[in-house]
């Protein structure tokens, strides 16, 4: 009897899920024939990047600055203690914070900030019937609002990965050199001599997928919400949660994937 | 022409609509009166395709939508206007944004004659002067007769009102049903309402179809449904708690 119970609750979740990953696959469909077909005004794509990409750039800058900082201090004094000296710490640093910390992190915050935002607003429009007050007056949500988010979280996330990974070396540059007193000509050395473009297209790539992950979850939440207030908050909640779920976990798929085909292998 | 057939639409376990059959003829106005939660919104949504049913047909100028692929309604849901019940203005653009919204998408409008047209639709809703205002800064009544003002801007064939006169006080309440009245008549605009609001509903319509478990139970003239003799209708429209309708909870 008990296992039954427990074999009708996956089922269900199971269809659920399905029915879920279902739609926003639908949902992305839709965005990417909609790109081709209708292109998106230019003034509402340059305004949702400045949403996504703009505004995040002060808190991108603190949390990789710390992670560059607290990354750095932990590499120069594990191999200060075991080799008599610290080392490696440029290439260490720059290696981690440009193929996995910087897009992690530009990731998980975006995840929390935009995908908010954009499940937020559009949960909001849903329960409030102005989605379907577009379709009334001859426009289709899914391009005049889905297409110019995803657009600019394409360009946006990769981008902010970039500079998210110059920032946390610039912050473990900081205290390399502060703290465990490396020359500061072996630290950018390192990373002339060894960090190469595959490195930054190892991440850069990763953070694309990151994007494609927290605009289309987020933007599927929301417009699949209902129920007034409530409706909206757990619609936010569950688009930041799934988002950095999946960020999480398809970090190491696409990294085997990258590392496999040769993209970022030392 | 509009043609309902047996429509059928459900929630999950809540069947709404049960087998609605209505037939509504070009120029009139038909009133759906019912309790609140019978799905006289999604009745509404799903006349315009906004929400699908589940099963049976629902016909517009001779082509069934039900089934319909959204490229192909999207021409047949641009001849629909609908005033949400709750106004539905988008937040983020001002009065006169919104009135204009419907506007832009038609391609040989130019700018100088959307602002005319803006202006001139909320005179009609007794509003002139409050394009650069933005919904927040209006009351409820106002963003009512805004989003009716947007409905109509578009030259709509169908125009559907979710509950026109709801929140309004009953003076604004019988400028709506002037309004709406001055649509049918002018404009020739075939209009379906929602309302419990019985004394609109006997001024402004042709006809009124009450919907009672997921069907109509009765349709008739506004002379007819008041001297119905089905206890249901009799019962709605005298606003009794006393009869055959039962009051959850
Ligand atoms: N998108 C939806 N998903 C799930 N249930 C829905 C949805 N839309 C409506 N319902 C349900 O359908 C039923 C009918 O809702 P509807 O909004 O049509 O009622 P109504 O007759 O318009 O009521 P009111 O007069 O209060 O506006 C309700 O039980 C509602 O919960
Ligand atoms: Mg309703």
């Amino acid at each position: 009897m008990a296992n039954r119970n427990i074999i009708n609750f996956l089922g269900k979740k199971i269809i659920n899920i399905s029915n879920h990953v279902g739609k926003a696959t639908q949902l992305f469909e839709a965005t990417i024939r909609c790109m081709f077909t209708a292109p998106a005004e230019l003034k509402s794509v340059l305004n949702q990047i400045s949403e996504v990409g703009i505004r995040s750039l002060g808190v991108i800058l603190l949390s990789s600055l710390f992670t560059g900082m607290v990354f750095s201090f932990h590499m120069c004094y594990v191999t200060n203690l075991w080799l008599g000296s610290p080392a490696l710490a440029g290439l260490g640093i720059s290696v981690a914070m440009l193929k996995e910390l910087g897009p992690m992190i530009t990731g998980l915050v975006l995840a929390g900030r935009v995908g908010a935002q954009i499940s937020a607003e559009l949960g909001t429009m849903k329960v409030t019937e102005q989605i379907d007050a577009l379709y009334t007056l001859g426009t289709n949500p899914v391009k005049y609002l889905y297409v110019p988010r995803f657009i600019a979280c394409m360009i946006a996330v990769p981008l902010l990965t970039m500079y998210a990974g110059v920032i946390g070396i610039f912050g473990g540059f900081l205290v390399s050199a502060q703290k465990f007193k490396v020359p500061s000509s072996v630290f950018w050395n390192e990373i002339i001599e060894y960090v190469q473009v595959g490195d930054v297209a190892h991440g850069v790539i990763k953070a694309f997928f990151f994007g494609l992950i927290i605009v289309t979850v987020s933007c599927y939440r929301g417009l699949d919400c209902r129920g007034g207030a409530e409706g909206v908050g757990k619609a936010t909640t569950s688009a930041v949660v799934i988002s950095m779920i999946l960020i999480l976990i398809s970090d190491y798929f696409l990294t085997t994937i990258l590392m496999t085909i040769g993209i970022g292998v030392e | 022409m509009i043609k309902i057939r047996d429509l059928h639409k459900s929630f999950g376990d809540n069947h709404v609509l049960r087998g609605v059959n209505l037939d509504i003829v070009d120029g009139e106005t038909i009133t759906i009166i019912g309790g609140s939660g019978e799905g006289k919104t999604v009745l509404l949504k799903t006349i315009m395709g906004l929400v699908r049913p589940d099963e049976g047909m629902v016909q517009i100028n001779g082509i069934d939508i039900a089934g319909l692929k959204e490229k192909r309604l999207e021409p047949i849901q641009g001849k629909f206007g609908m005033l949400f019940q709750g106004a539905a203005l988008f937040d983020s653009l001002t009065v006169g944004e919104n009135v204009a919204f419907g506007l832009h998408y038609l391609k040989d409008m130019p700018e100088e004659d959307i602002r005319v047209k803006v202006s001139r639709m909320l005179e009609m809703v007794g509003l002139d002067g409050i394009e650069n205002l933005k919904p927040d800064e209006l009351s409820g009544g106002m963003k009512k007769r805004v989003s009716l003002a947007r409905a109509i801007a578009r030259d709509p064939e169908y125009i559907l009102y979710d509950e026109p006169s709801t929140g309004l006080d009953p003076i604004m309440a019988d400028v709506i049903n002037e309004l709406i009245i001055h649509l049918q008549g002018e404009l020739k605009i075939t209009s379906i309402a929602v309302t419990h609001d019985m004394i609109s509903a006997y001024k402004i319509s042709n006809r009124i179809a009450m919907l009672y478990k997921g069907r109509i139970e009765e349709v008739g003239t506004p002379r007819d449904i008041k001297r119905t003799k089905n206890p249901v209708v009799k019962q709605f429209i005298t606003g009794s708690s006393k009869g055959p309708i039962k009051v959850q909870g």
